[in-house]
Parts: structure tokens; sequence; C-alpha cells
């Protein structure tokens, strides 16, 4: 019983890390690009639903959207220099904006944190054959699976999604055939910062104390997880957030009272060992060269 | 005219190491920590360097180094008649240990290359962003392991009463050996054959030369070097916690290795003594100084802030790094020709 609980739980830490690791990988999908300050676009979403507290749900869910959305098409403007220099500089360089919105943030609002009360309710539990299962964890993986099914199905049947895995399989061919790039570039950020929104409600709900590292917790486990599963691709890169999601609960019920303080060695050996067998990620096929996003 | 560039590859930017370190020893007390721990920290970049730089597969891990560095020369170092009291599950073979200054820095070298060559036999087999990623996991293990075995390690409490050994004299003598080491690392045919697969792995490959085995060598040498750096880190702090060798060390250092320029040595220590020097001028900022009679202080969190923009606009309007990856130029030729 006990480790079922454990799995209710694991699957609901999964399906959020899957969510924040999809919009990491259909960024570095079509630009090459990680981007370290997708995290801060949870941190501002969340600012957002603190600052409209009190306000119609609707209205705060819209704010909340339209902010990070909107963030996440400013970063594609201040990343625009980033695109001919080398994948290092790139690295630190997000990295630097990730760094600069935290202190900002910091700055802002303090260390203390916040509580945002946001659909309070839906982070109750009910109870099911003895499982205690939070409304959260059914209504994140409900959304969770809809924003991927939604996210597939642009990449799969609109022009933009075309256009999309066009730029993302070869940048200069796709160029050559006509895509208009750079609209492509936009429209990844644009996407990502949409299912950026959508993560900030769900975690809003589970995690309700907003601090300026809110995203920034998350985004390290999701993009260790988006290179384990394999980056170059959608579904892999959002399975593997769900794997480190999964595997952290699980481990953390499996293993003994003293020992789980070294909950962590286990999983990054876990991690190490996976890369070491598959460097290319651990749900990535045969089929890896034929499309990236 | 090649031989007394090579020289001045590493007699220039030691010079400017001396300087700095001159000039520092000149300040007031106060400002006198902070340009000791500008060059113990350009020690840590350069360490970083040998490997990242030479390799250019970037490491997160390398603080790991520095951290099993540094509590390996703290522990050893700390006095024994107080240790077995404050860490009573630590072995009773490392709380009676009491060594030198000096023996406890070669055994922060010592540990630190042991441990980068156990951990690089398997992880130098990987590249770009898995290797990243990989050398990170190495982080977050050796952080845990140090945090949580109270056998070998402090756990959560202070490693207090280390001797602050680390002067002016040590700093700047540690520093250059660093370099030294580094330089010399970089011009030997172990260095020229990992720049080589740096360039073009392919190429590297098909005229014989193992890449494992040259990233191996650069990452147990870098390794040892980092773990002497985090020798005269723990004896400049004179107390460590396990979270002063952890994600914000790995950035930082990063950070200034990318800005000074990856590719060169110079860029490295340049990168360092930037970013270090903004560091420490931004926290005297924000202590308050007296400009022209009239008090003036930042507000606190202003200098992090200010970091994070100063970074990135330099990788935009310089990506190679300040140095755009060279090696220092020689200022009298350059004069000749003007």
């Amino acid at each position: 019983m006990i480790y079922l609980q454990a799995f209710v739980d694991a699957v609901a830490l999964g399906t959020l890390f899957a969510l924040v690791a999809m919009g990491i990988g259909l960024v570095f999908g079509v630009i090459r690009l990680v981007n370290f300050a997708h995290g801060e676009l949870l941190t501002a979403g969340a600012y957002a639903l603190l600052f409209t507290k009190g306000m119609p749900i609707v209205v705060r869910i819209v704010v909340s959207l339209a902010v990070v959305v909107a963030l996440s098409a400013v970063m594609e403007v201040i990343y625009r220099p980033l695109r001919t220099v080398s994948p290092a500089t790139v690295l630190i360089a997000t990295f630097a904006i990730s760094f600069l919105l935290q202190n900002a943030a910091l700055l802002a609002f303090g260390t203390q944190g916040e509580n945002v009360e946001f659909l309070t309710e839906l982070n109750k539990a009910f109870v099911v054959g003895g499982l205690r299962i939070r409304w959260i964890t059914v209504v994140g993986l409900a959304v969770g699976g809809l924003t991927l099914a939604a996210t597939a199905w642009v990449l799969r049947r609109t022009d933009v999604g075309l256009q999309m895995r066009a730029a993302a399989a070869d940048v200069q061919m796709a160029r050559l055939l006509g895509v208009p790039v750079r609209r492509v570039v936009v429209m990844a950020f644009l996407v990502a910062g949409l299912l950026a929104g959508v993560v900030t409600l769900v975690l809003a709900v589970q995690r309700p104390l907003i601090t300026p590292t809110f995203g920034f917790q998350v985004m390290i486990p999701a993009l260790v997880g988006v290179v384990v599963g394999g980056l170059d691709r959608l579904v892999p890169a959002a399975l593997g957030g769900f794997a480190v999601g999964f595997a952290t609960v699980m481990l953390s019920s499996l293993l003994p009272g003293a020992q789980r303080v070294f909950l962590n060695t286990v999983l990054f050996v876990l991690v190490i060992t996976i890369l070491l067998v598959k460097p290319d990620g651990l749900f990535v096929g045969r089929r890896r060269a034929v499309e990236r996003v | 005219m090649r031989r007394r560039l090579a020289v001045w590859h590493l007699l220039g930017p030691s010079l400017l190491v001396v300087l700095v370190a001159v000039v520092g020893a000149a300040t007031p007390p106060t400002i006198q920590f902070q340009v000791r721990s500008v060059l113990v920290t350009a020690a840590i970049v350069v360490a970083l360097y040998a490997f990242v730089g030479n390799s250019g597969v970037i490491s997160f891990g390398h603080v790991s180094f520095v951290a099993v560095g540094a509590f390996a020369a703290g522990i050893a170092s700390a006095p024994a008649d107080v240790k077995p009291s404050t860490f009573p599950k630590m072995l009773p073979f490392l709380a009676n240990l009491e060594i030198g200054n000096v023996q406890s820095l070669l055994l922060a070298a010592v540990v630190g290359a042991i441990y980068a060559f156990w951990v690089g036999i398997p992880l130098m087999r990987l590249s770009g962003l898995s290797a990243g990623i990989a050398t990170f996991a190495v982080l977050i293990i050796t952080h845990n392991v140090i945090r949580n075995w109270e056998a070998i390690g402090p756990g959560a409490k202070t490693l207090a009463l280390v001797p602050p050994t680390t002067g002016f004299l040590q700093a700047t003598i540690g520093l250059l050996v660093v370099m030294a080491v580094t330089y010399a690392y970089q011009r030997s045919r172990w260095g020229r054959r990992l720049r080589a697969t740096r360039e073009d792995p392919l190429a590297a490959q098909a005229s014989g030369i193992e890449v494992h085995r040259e990233r191996l060598i650069a990452f147990t040498l870098s390794g040892a070097l980092a773990g002497f750096a985090g020798g005269l880190f723990v004896h400049l702090l004179g107390s460590i916690t396990t979270e002063q060798v952890f994600l914000d060390l790995t950035f930082v250092t990063l950070a200034m290795l990318v800005v000074g320029g990856i590719g060169s040595m110079w860029g490295a220590l340049v990168g360092a003594l930037f970013i270090a020097g903004l560091n420490a001028f931004l926290v005297e900022l924000e202590k308050g100084v007296v400009v022209a009679g009239r008090d003036f202080d930042l507000p606190s969190g202003t200098r992090l802030l200010t970091l994070g923009v100063i970074m990135f606009v330099v990788l935009v309007t310089r990506p190679s790094g300040l140095t755009g990856g060279r090696e220092l130029s020689w200022p009298l030729r350059r004069g000749r020709r003007a």
C-alpha cells in the first residue's frame, strides 16, 4: 500500500517535470539553445498570480499566461545575438539571464516568499481504496496529457509545426526552401512560453509558496531529465523529465530510513549510468536522425 | 622570437598576478581579504581551464575536486584536540590527524587527482551536453556524500579552526604554481594532442590520438590543481561548509572562464580577475563608501544584479570572451608595428 501511495506521488511529480522538460526540449530542438532561464518563466508567472490575488480566477490565469508568454518572447529577442556563438557561451549567457532574473526577484520581493492562494481547493486530497490522491495530481495529469497532445498536434498537423520541424532538422536547408526561420524561432519561444505558463498554474497549486527560486528548483531536475531522455525530440525529453520526477519519489520511499539522505547520490549515479549506456538519450530509438522535434 | 613569446605567455600573466598581490597588500585589511580571495578564485578558474579550455568539454563538476581538496586539507590540518568532540562520528584516523600547511596542500592535490582520475575513467567517454550533465551529477553526488557521510566529512556543521595560512604570499605562490603547471601541460605533447581533439575529434583520431586517454590525463591534472586550489581556499577562509563549494561556486567560476575567454590561460586569468575584482568592488560599494564628502551606498542585492548584466553584455558583445581566447600578445612587437 505504501508503495502504491508512493507511485501516485511519483506520477504527480513526474508529470510536472515532464511539462517543464517539454518547454526546454522544444526550444532546444529548434535552435539548439538550452535556455537556463526557462525556470524564471515559471517564477514570473507565479509572481503574476501573486499580484492578482483576490481577483477573479479567469483574470489571474489570463494575466499569468500573458506574463509568461511575453517574457518568453522577450527572451527570444535577447538571445538573438547568441545564434552564431559557441554552445559553451550560449549556456553561460542564458545562465547569466537566469541569475539576473532571480536576483531581480530577490531584490524586489525578498527571500521570504508569500502564499499565492490559487485554486487551493485542488490541493485537497480525496481517498480511493486507502490511497490519498490530491485533485491537482489528477488535474495535472490531464493538463499534462492534453498539452503534450496539443503540442504534438501543432507540430505534426499545422504549417507552423511543419516549418518548426524543418528548421529543427536543418536550418540552412529550411531557409533555402523558403521557411521563414526567424518567425519559426519566435513561434517556438511562444509555444514554449505557453507550456511554461500552463506548468506555472499547476505548480502554483501544488507549491503555493512563491519565492525567487520557485522555477529554478524544478528547472534543474527537468533539465537533467531532458538530457537523460534525449533532448533532440519532444516526447523523449518529456519522458526523461517524467522519469526523473518519478524516480525521485520512488527512490525516497524505497530507500531505508537512515539511507534516505543519500537519495541524490543514488539518483545521480543512475543518471550517470544511463548517460554512459545511452548518451543520446534513454527514450530515443533508432529513428533519431530523422527528426528532432 | 617564438621562444620569447612562449616565455611571455607565462611571464606576462604572472607579472599581472604579482602586481595585483603587491597592490592588494598595500590596501586596508578588509580589502586585503577581498584581494586574497580574488587570487584564490583565479587559481580555481585556471585549474578549471586546464581541462575545459584544452579539451573543449564543459565540466560542471570541477567544484567537486575543489570541495574534496578543501575538506581533505581542512580536516587534516584542523587541530586534533577538538575534532573528536566536534565531529563524534568521524573516523578516528581522520579525527586524530593533524598535519602542517604545505603537507595539507599536497594532500589536497593528491586527493583531487585520485578522485578526478577515478571519476574520469567512465565520464571521459562523453562529450557535449551529456558530459555537462554527467559532470553536474558528480557535483551533486560529491556534495551529497560529504554533507551526509559523517565518518569522512563535517556533515551539516561548519568545519572551523582550519589554520588561516593563505596570506598574500601563499595565495600568490599558489596561483603562480597552478598557472605554471597548466601552461607547461598546455605546451607539452599531451596538451597539444588534447587541443587537436578539441579542434576536430575525427581528424585527431585519424592521426592516432586516443581521445579518451588524452582527456583523462587532462581531467586528472585539472583535478589535482582544483584540489590544490581547494586547499588554498580552505586555508583562506579558516572555516568552511559544504554549501560554499557547491552550485554558486560552480557557476561563478564557469562564468569567469567564459567571460575571460575559454580558449586561453590568459583568458581564464583575466576573466577571474575581472569578475572577482568587480564583485569585490561591488561588495565594498554595498557596504557604503564616501565619494566627494557624500555618503554613497548601493542597496544590497544590486551586486549580483550588476554582475548578471555585465556577464551577459560581455558575452553578447565579445562571444569569445574578453581575450578572444588568445594568449597575451607580446606588447613590444605591436608597438613596433604601429
